[in-house]
């Protein structure tokens, strides 16, 4: 069997982080892939699974709508491809946000994850924050928490598996092969969850 | 993992608390130097209103810095140039949901005091306002907020990270129009990067506390960015943007994203260039996108700019030899 090809979705934010966490996640399980920037319609057409990285959500979804990018994200996810969207990445797979202060958010999102969002939930800059935090139903007891204007989910629907919680707030969740997290693993070196992410993609392929 | 160079650890702006059963820790360079890395590949525009940090958001900016006035016109009006109103600042954070930054002026600890306690998401210690103290920058680390600051060199930058700086942007020459000083700044930075990696290579420890007196700076953080090749933190392109090719020949040199001051709103076509820098930082790498980029844009709605060789102010020299 050939190995994997993950892609990390190279419109705006931390995509160097993913893409080493990615690679070092492969090479941990032993297994073969390959992980690369992708931007366009055609580079992701070949993905069997994306990373969709921190960044800002407004950016990153306005020019994904640009070039064909979204559209061709829509058709992998409901084909049933593995992604993984974190922070602003997680506010993209979501069907609907809004901002803590400004309020309901006209903003282009993949639809997917049946969740409300609220972004910037913590609070501005200064109020970001790490903490010891778990996942326990995907076997990770113990994880730091990086969480940068982090968003946090206020509606869940009944497909979506609550992974974790911060202070009765939500913060990582997974339905389906879509898993979003509201802090950033990849800042950390903890490479847990994108082995995680790595074994369900192995798993569909 | 982002490289923590010169982190003091538990410093004055590292708080820990307890919320809920969760013990918690704000102001880490961890969080500090993760927000800048979250705007990677993004514009940061210069905005004075609340009507243009709307225009930047729809338009794409990752972020928005707000002041009193725009570089070009700190320029025409001269005097002491401070950091903006506290009262406008607030209005742009309430009214856009992209991060807000705001600027103090050079060594000015209070200012810098007041824009943590409004919440701006960073602070950006500028030559563009007037220094407070040519001899001593802020010292950052004693902040819970991150801050940007302005760099015409490797020792300039080395010494801001020390400080405390979560994030460099090249110092260009402010409010010109002109993307010539910006373009210098950076290939000074990348060569002398170069050099201090090929020590490192080599193996050369004294040749390497050498370079570090030179660039008065410690020891460690000359080695740990030699080791790396790059700043340890996120570096962007500031001074003179003024058009989508100007934006993606700065990506080209290696810069993390641009900030662009007077280049938008000086402009007569303020919405289709803001879109359209963004178009061209984002997709630099292709000269096709880049080139219906600056389509968008009227050259004859450029701001006029200036020659940077006559300047009787050079905004880029302040603060630059402490």
């Amino acid at each position: 069997m050939s190995g994997v090809t993950i892609g990390v979705l190279a419109v705006q934010g931390d995509v160097a982080e993913n893409i080493m966490a990615t690679k070092m996640a492969i090479e941990e399980l032993g297994l073969d892939g390959i992980v690369t920037e992708v931007k366009t319609p055609e580079q992701i057409s070949d993905l069997d699974g994306l990373v969709i990285p921190g960044g800002e959500s407004t950016v990153i979804g306005t020019l994904s709508l640009v070039n064909g990018s979204l559209k061709k994200i829509k058709e992998k996810i409901a084909s049933g491809m593995p992604v993984f969207g974190i922070c602003a990445g997680m506010i993209m797979l979501s069907k609907k946000a809004k901002d803590r202060v400004v309020g309901e958010m006209d903003q282009p999102l993949l639809d997917f994850l049946d969740v409300k969002i609220e972004r910037n939930a913590f609070g501005r800059q200064k109020d970001s924050f790490e903490s010891e935090i778990s996942m326990d139903k995907i076997g990770i007891n113990k994880f730091q928490g990086v969480f940068i204007r982090a968003p946090s989910i206020i509606d869940a629907g009944k497909d979506v598996e609550i992974l974790s919680k911060f202070n009765e707030k939500i913060i990582a969740v997974k339905q389906g092969n879509i898993i979003g997290t509201a802090f950033h693993p990849e800042l950390t070196g903890d490479l847990s969850l994108h082995k995680y992410f790595v074994s369900l993609i192995k798993a569909k392929h | 993992m982002i490289p923590l160079s010169g982190d003091l650890g538990d410093t004055k702006g590292v708080i820990k608390e307890k919320i809920g059963s969760f013990s918690t820790t704000r102001g880490t360079s961890t969080l500090k130097r993760g927000f800048a890395h979250m705007l990677k590949n993004g514009v940061v525009m210069d905005v004075t209103t609340v009507e243009q940090a709307q225009i930047a958001e729809d338009a794409g900016a990752v972020a928005v810095m707000v002041l009193d006035k725009l570089p070009s016109d700190v320029r025409k009006a001269g005097g002491v140039a401070r950091t903006a109103s506290i009262r406008i600042i607030q209005e742009i954070m309430d009214s856009v949901t992209i991060p807000v930054m705001a600027k103090c002026r050079i060594g000015h600890v209070y200012e810098a005091m007041v824009l943590q306690e409004t919440n701006v998401d960073m602070i950006d210690e500028s030559e563009v306002l007037t220094p407070a103290d040519e001899n001593h920058h802020i010292w950052k680390w004693d902040f819970t907020s991150p801050f940007v600051n302005g760099a015409r060199n490797l020792g300039e930058a080395l010494r801001r990270i020390e400080e405390g700086a979560a994030m460099i942007r090249t110092k260009g020459e402010p409010g010109t129009g002109n993307v010539a000083e910006a373009v210098i700044h950076i290939k000074n930075v990348n060569t002398e990067l170069r050099r201090i990696k090929s020590i490192y290579d080599a193996g050369d420890e004294q040749d390497l506390i050498s370079v570090a007196r030179e660039l008065k700076v410690s020891y460690s953080v000359v080695e740990e960015t030699a080791s790396l090749g790059r700043l340890p933190v996120v570096n962007f392109a500031a001074g003179g943007i003024s058009t989508p090719a100007d934006a993606a020949y700065l990506m080209t040199l290696g810069c993390d994203g641009v900030f662009v001051g007077s280049g938008i709103f000086k402009a007569d076509d303020a919405k289709e260039r803001a879109q359209a820098i963004v178009l061209a930082t984002t997709f630099w790498e292709d000269p096709d996108k880049v080139k219906e980029a600056q389509k968008m844009i009227d050259e004859r709605q450029s701001m006029l700019g200036l020659d940077t060789k006559n300047l009787e102010l050079r905004m880029q020299e302040r603060g630059s030899t402490a």
